[in-house]
């Protein structure tokens, strides 16, 4: 019986083995498509042999010199770099004002305020967009990321990390005669730090793929972020899909870098984000 | 310092942490949506070929009586069905690595990889694979329908295709069974699947299931449940809060979803097959400048996700968290 039961239990944890290898194989195929069509030649495109016959590095050159794709890459790094730090900043400062100092009202004002999170930014897009108009901010780097510098989201985030640290600390260094400053910054930021990089990541990553918002609100060439440029790039020379898979490929490495270096962070964020307040 | 001092004091610090996001908030959030509904009351149009008028509730009564936002309506609802396979799969996914299996960080990054590079590059990467005549998606289908006996099969047009599996006619409502088929909106599900089912919810059901208490299992299983009678009637109910929650989410998600599909992929076709209400919404108001009309859809898309927020106020925490 005990024997059946390991011989059981091996099998199904090969069958399991199996399965999750197949899903894998399944999501890193249309990658591998990516990377493997990206350099091939141009006749090749269409073949259904996924190999190339001679391998032409050169696609990858071949895409800065079409499009601006270095200043599309700079743009998307630089937008989004801004907006994480902003928001990091934003957020960290409301969660600690909402988790560790005691006023009266606190709890409501952060359940009305975490109610705002359901509110469709497809509500907030036209008015946001006709006052960038207004504030002739409309195709400049200000107008993409002054609005997206604030987040209910990354409030509600760190609220939640910074709720499970020790009230004793804050308790202590108040009675050392510490001012609320000192204690954010010198206390309690360092111990959030976990959830500051998860945050800062989810943010970047937004950031760095965001479409809707440039999409209206860029005009001139010299402000296109990735995804903006990418679009630009298919439409003008969307037939050498060589060069457009080489494109693909470098818009999409940082974001892989970034998953697998932070990747702790990330199953964290995610529990985070999904916890009732 | 008396009580009273003391409370005001600690109401200006914490304003002062405070400060910067809810100014934010007001200009960005609360200031726009108090503005959409009084916009979309009026004619506002951003080429200002009329002046700006009061209209009541005429771009509502325009809405009501307008096919194209009931069929972009049903369009937004039939993404929607990608939701439960998703859901299914991530639930799948989390209960095999969940089994003490080695090698899950590997697995986990693996089947996460598609869901964190999600957005334009990787849309376009569909569109070529969907290709018809040369992507790998028709080379591999037709490869295997000539190994069936089928020579010459042809694979599903996929992104140029108005067939459905409902078999919905196209630019009206209603049913043609000339449509019947695969065609775009089933591909805009299954990348969407690929994107999801390794993702965010498969690590929400995998830190659920280490959560479900042991001891409930085990006592199942010396009453001689089998594994799926185990799974059915032990694991499943301890996940219902998780489930609730990922449902919810992915109401409020799809409801608003489909714009960079259609925006990069489709254009809102062939014939408005993938146009949702978000991708409306945007041509209204950006291609065509009807900003009046286009907040009379936003605020119809807000009602809709306010009634599922509701009932997630109403039956979220008190009846599903054991």
């Amino acid at each position: 019986m005990a024997a059946e039961n390991i011989k059981g239990e091996r099998a199904r944890k090969f069958a399991a083995h199996v399965t999750l290898w197949v899903l894998a194989a399944l999501s890193l195929l249309p990658f591998f498509w990516m990377v493997l069509t990206s350099f091939k030649p141009l006749a090749e495109v269409e073949s259904p042999n996924p190999f190339p016959t001679e391998w032409h590095p050169e696609n990858y050159r071949l895409v800065f010199e079409q499009v601006p794709f270095a200043r599309y890459y700079f743009n998307s790094v630089f937008i989004a770099a801004w907006c994480t730090f902003l928001v990091v900043l934003t957020s960290s400062m409301a969660a600690y004002a909402f988790s560790r100092l005691h006023w009266p009202g606190r709890d409501h004002v952060f359940r009305l305020y975490l109610a705002t999170m359901m509110i469709p930014g497809l509500v907030t897009t036209i008015p946001n967009f006709s006052l960038m108009v207004r504030l002739h901010l409309l195709d400049s780097y200000q107008g993409l990321i002054i609005p997206a510098a604030f987040s209910a989201f990354g409030t509600f985030m760190l609220r939640q990390f910074m709720m499970s640290i020790h009230p004793a600390l804050d308790e202590s260094a108040e009675v050392d005669g510490a001012r609320p400053w000192q204690i954010f910054w010198d206390i309690i930021l360092p111990l959030a730090r976990p959830g500051l990089v998860t945050l800062a990541i989810f943010t970047f990553m937004g950031n760095y793929g965001s479409l809707f918002w440039p999409l209206i609100m860029v005009k001139s060439e010299a402000l296109r972020t990735l995804p903006i440029g990418m679009m630009y790039f298919d439409s003008q020379y969307g037939r050498q899909t060589n060069v457009l898979m080489a494109a693909s490929v470098m818009n999409i490495v940082p974001l892989v870098v970034l998953f697998v270096v932070g990747q702790r962070f990330f199953v964290k964020g995610i529990m985070l984000g999904s916890v009732k307040g | 310092m008396t009580s009273a001092a003391r409370h005001r004091r600690n109401l200006l610090i914490a304003l002062s942490f405070l400060l910067p996001n809810f100014l934010g908030f007001l200009i960005f959030t609360l200031g726009p949506v108090v503005f959409t509904f009084g916009a979309a009351f009026t004619n506002w149009d951003l080429q200002g070929i009329e002046p700006l008028r009061w209209v009541g509730l005429f771009n509502f009564a325009t809405l009501a009586s307008d096919d194209r936002f009931w069929i972009y309506l049903v369009n937004t609802i039939y993404f929607l069905l990608g939701m439960p396979f998703a859901i299914a799969g991530s639930l799948a996914v989390a209960v095999l690595l969940s089994t003490k299996i080695r090698g899950l960080v590997v697995y986990r990054t693996l089947l996460y990889l598609p869901s964190v590079t999600s957005g334009v590059a990787v849309m376009l990467l569909w569109k070529v694979l969907y290709n018809p005549d040369f992507g790998p998606i028709n080379h591999l289908i037709e490869t295997f329908l000539g190994w069936l006996g089928f020579e010459n099969a042809k694979g599903p047009a996929w992104l140029l295709s108005t067939q459905n599996l409902f078999a919905l006619a196209v630019e009206r409502l209603g049913i043609d069974p000339g449509q019947f088929g695969l065609g775009a909106r089933e591909a805009i599900i299954l990348m969407g699947l690929w994107g999801a089912v390794g993702g965010g919810n498969m690590l929400l059901y995998l830190a659920a299931l280490t959560n479900v208490p042991k001891e409930l299992q085990e006592a199942a299983e010396l009453d001689g449940a089998t594994r799926w009678q185990n799974f059915r009637n032990v694991t499943w109910p301890q996940l219902a809060p998780t489930t609730f929650f990922i449902v919810v989410m992915g109401f409020i998600g799809g409801l608003q979803g489909g714009f960079e599909q259609a925006r990069v992929m489709t254009g809102g076709g062939p014939a408005g097959t993938t146009t949702t209400l978000a991708y409306y919404i945007y041509n209204k108001a950006f291609t065509e400048f009807q900003m009046g009309y286009a907040s009379a859809v936003a605020l119809v898309l807000f009602a809709l996700i306010f009634a599922v927020t509701l009932i997630n106020w109403k039956f979220g925490n008190k009846e599903l968290n054991y």
